[in-house]
């Protein structure tokens, strides 16, 4: 149990300051996220920041030398996000290719085959996308029904995802279809990547509740993917979906605003009736259950990174970061809108405190409580994974996957 | 950057984990709740030899000197077996106030004593229901003779010296008392958790010793930040004991025509005490680090450990109630022992809802430092 540094991490959180200090500008109370603009700027501007990283060396921390990384324990890594905190560095552009989609390849690709693949991604030359979700298979992700049919050396793929991250401006993506529908669900799938300017698929973004267009439709018209961009078997897909799954748990970053340290600051600039909202007693014991949670997530994140550099997997139990912070985030907004009163009300940023941090908040919360696995979801996994508690009865798990209802008819 | 133990520490656990095992601590535990109270001083003894009652007292006063977060171990493990033994009073209290207070005689004279477990020590604080605040402590000592009531104090029955915070009209410090002296008497007092014993204990003219008379206030929090952390580690091993019991019941108990713990409405509610019982963990790590390295987060750490401590057992202990449905609340179930400690554990150092107050009050100094 040592929290200090040793002379190795030591090192190398110099290097990462040194870095930081000299390419980017540190937060402060009055700049604590960068600001807005159109997403080709913040496309360009995380672009041109991915290079700075790679040309320093901090692109790929832990990946292997032959990928081009310094193959370092994941601690250093931690390190890097240690530092970056403090920093105002564009976010949201990378995470899935470098965190999901790539380690995939690596795994699941031939070597010398993904590799260019690989080094494009990492320069941040080529950005990519993850397409699993369906309109009809969500949480039930095996029930996907988009349809790839063998031809020669090719495959045709025909269907639509949904929910996809990035879709609009991203160069690749990787993608599960369903190539058997006449053996069980998880049994008929295969996973392959592919150039999202291939003929035949159309991008729609998705008008969210928060007015952001994250999230996009992607459809699929007899699109062709060459058979060599098939990752894992025939038929194997599912396996070869875990992969990006389980490294989902440790890419999808740290906790998004508002967090505990922006309602700490809200509270202390703001009078309730008897002061400063800090002073309040139940103010008070809601700051204290988040600062708990945050610090919780924060260490059980070291305790994964330890394990995982004494050669663990890291387990099912990294579910329990998003789960409490996309909760977390959701009562942070809606109290901190409370405690503003009658004019909580306003989301205008003539009135909302904090460039309407709160108010963001509560119309984001509730995509963050659903996306890369639903509430309900990481607690099925967490008792059926982490604790061995049996799994619900399952009703299709022996049937063709063309003979499953699918709902009213 | 490390943040699990040593393979040593982890050879401690096993060990303590089997020697409680072996010795049926839960059914002592049990036994002491039937009979309204008691001292174990059976396996007192045996826990003295195996060198915990001075994990991490220096060599130099009869302890092992194996460092603090070897006593987290063991106090993990204490909490998992919900031992009833004087363990919290004697070695994160009364040990650590003279340790941390006591002048080189004074810790000669009871710091071997406590680790052979030849005297027993306890810390008596609280005088009246509601939070104890510095200036609520009636307890007064004067010309060397301290009168006043501490109340409850626990395992006063089974202590023979006792660490009390008193006023001299000045000042508050911490003073030692003998519970064989003039002028000391106890009366048991029946507990929620009988297996924590405590006793209100009236001071009529008791001769005592300063350990410090000056900043008694501070320094009872020092002593109170360290205990929380250890305690913090007992919680977290109640919790974990008590998910256990509640997974394992759930699939052994059959409704519908499946295990209770297939369905849904169970398995959520598992997975959230296991969600608080990892928070918990996590910040329990944090302060074992800062109580070890005597690291300067330690005022914030302790109070995080605590109050995600008090949360994951008040949560595990109920839900596992729950889980086993009506059996859950008979007499003949281990549950609702685990229920008694976990809030005997949540108020023996003040309650959460103080603690959250000084988290928040730490961390706006920590701010505005």
């Amino acid at each position: 149990m040592d929290f200090s540094d040793t002379p190795d991490e030591a090192a190398f959180r110099a290097e990462v300051r040194a870095f930081l200090a000299a390419n980017a500008e540190q937060k402060s109370v009055e700049k604590s996220a960068l600001s807005p603009v159109d997403v080709d700027g913040h496309v360009a501007r995380a672009k041109a920041w991915q290079r700075k990283k790679h040309d320093a060396g901090f692109a790929a921390i832990t990946w292997p030398e032959s990928f081009g990384g310094r193959a370092l324990s994941p601690i250093f890594d931690v390190i890097y996000k240690q530092e970056e905190e403090h920093y105002l560095v564009p976010a949201g552009v990378y995470e899935i290719g470098l965190g999901m989609c790539i380690p995939t390849l690596m795994k699941h690709g031939d070597a010398q085959f993904v590799k260019p693949y690989v080094e494009r991604a990492i320069t941040g030359e080529e950005i990519w996308c993850q397409m699993f979700s369906e309109p009809a298979s969500g949480s039930d992700l095996a029930g996907l029904r988009t349809r790839a049919v063998r031809e020669g050396d090719e495959w045709i793929i025909n269907g639509q995802k949904i929910w996809t991250s990035g879709a609009h401006f991203c160069d690749y993506g990787v993608i599960v279809t369903r190539s058997d529908p006449d053996v069980p669900k998880h049994m008929g799938l295969s996973y392959f990547f592919l150039d999202m300017r291939s003929p035949g698929i159309e991008i729609r973004p998705i008008h969210q509740i928060s007015n952001e267009r994250n999230f996009n439709e992607v459809y699929f018209t007899d699109v062709r993917v060459p058979d060599s961009q098939r990752l894992g078997d025939v038929g194997q897909g599912w396996q070869v979906a875990l992969t990006t799954l389980m490294n989902e748990r440790l890419a999808v970053g740290g906790p998004r605003p508002p967090d505990f340290e922006d309602i700490f600051r809200l509270v202390r600039n703001l009078d309730l009736e008897d002061g400063p909202a800090v002073d309040d007693s139940v103010v008070r014991e809601k700051l204290a259950d988040w600062y708990v949670q945050q610090q919780g997530l924060k260490y059980t994140q070291f305790r994964t990174m330890t394990a995982l550099s004494r050669g663990q997997t890291p387990g099912p139990e990294a579910s329990i970061g998003k789960l409490v912070s996309a909760q977390k985030m959701q009562e942070i907004a809606l109290f901190a809108l409370d405690l503003l009163d009658e004019s909580g009300a306003s989301a205008d940023p003539e009135v909302a405190p904090m460039d309407g941090v709160f108010h963001l908040g509560m119309m984001r919360s509730p995509a963050m409580r659903i996306a890369g696995g639903s509430d309900e979801i990481l607690r099925n996994i967490i008792s059926e994974r982490v604790l061995g508690m049996p799994g619900d009865i399952r009703v299709d798990k022996d049937v063709a996957f063309r003979d499953l209802p699918s709902g009213k008819r | 950057m490390n943040f699990d133990f040593s393979e040593e520490q982890d050879l401690l656990r096993e060990q303590a984990r089997r020697f409680l095992s072996e010795r049926n601590a839960l059914g002592r535990a049990r036994r002491q709740q039937d009979a309204g109270g008691g001292f174990d001083a059976e396996l007192w003894r045996e826990m003295a030899e195996l060198g915990w009652l001075g994990a991490a007292l220096p060599e130099a006063y009869g302890g092992a000197e194996l460092g603090y977060v070897d006593l987290c171990v063991i106090a993990e493990e204490l909490g998992r077996a919900n031992a009833a033994v004087p363990f919290a009073s004697s070695v994160y209290l009364a040990a650590e106030a003279i340790l941390r207070y006591g002048s080189e005689t004074q810790r000669q004279q009871w710091l071997p004593k406590l680790v052979s477990g030849e005297v027993v020590g306890a810390f008596a604080a609280a005088e009246q229901p509601g939070p104890l605040t510095a200036d609520r402590i009636r307890a007064r000592v004067a010309a060397g003779k301290l009168n006043g009531q501490k109340s409850p104090v626990l395992d006063a029955d089974a202590a023979d010296l006792l660490v009390v915070l008193a006023t001299n009209g000045q000042d508050l410090g911490l003073y030692l008392v003998e519970t064989t002296t003039n002028g000391v008497s106890r009366k048991s007092l029946g507990m929620q958790d009988d297996s924590r014993p405590g006793a209100a204990v009236v001071f009529e003219g008791a001769a005592v010793e300063a350990l410090t008379e000056s900043d008694g206030w501070a320094a009872y929090e020092d002593i109170q930040n360290r205990a929380a952390i250890l305690m913090a580690f007992e919680q977290i091993g109640g919790a974990a004991a008590c998910l256990e019991m509640a997974r394992d019941y759930s699939m052994e108990r059959y409704a519908f025509g499946r295990p209770i713990g297939s369905f849904q409405a169970i398995k959520h509610k598992l997975a959230d005490v296991y969600v608080a019982t990892e928070l918990a963990r996590s910040n329990a790590y944090f302060g074992a680090w800062a109580l070890n390295a005597g690291a300067a987060e330690l005022p914030v750490a302790a109070a995080a450990a605590r109050v995600a401590g008090c949360n994951a057992f008040d949560l595990a202990s109920k839900e596992n109630i729950q889980t086993h449905g009506g059996m859950g609340f008979t007499w003949d179930m281990d549950c609702h022992l685990y229920y008694r400690r976990a809030k005997a554990t949540g108020l023996a150092l003040g309650s959460a809802r103080v603690w959250k107050d000084r988290l928040i009050s730490r961390l706006e100094s920590r701010n505005t430092a």
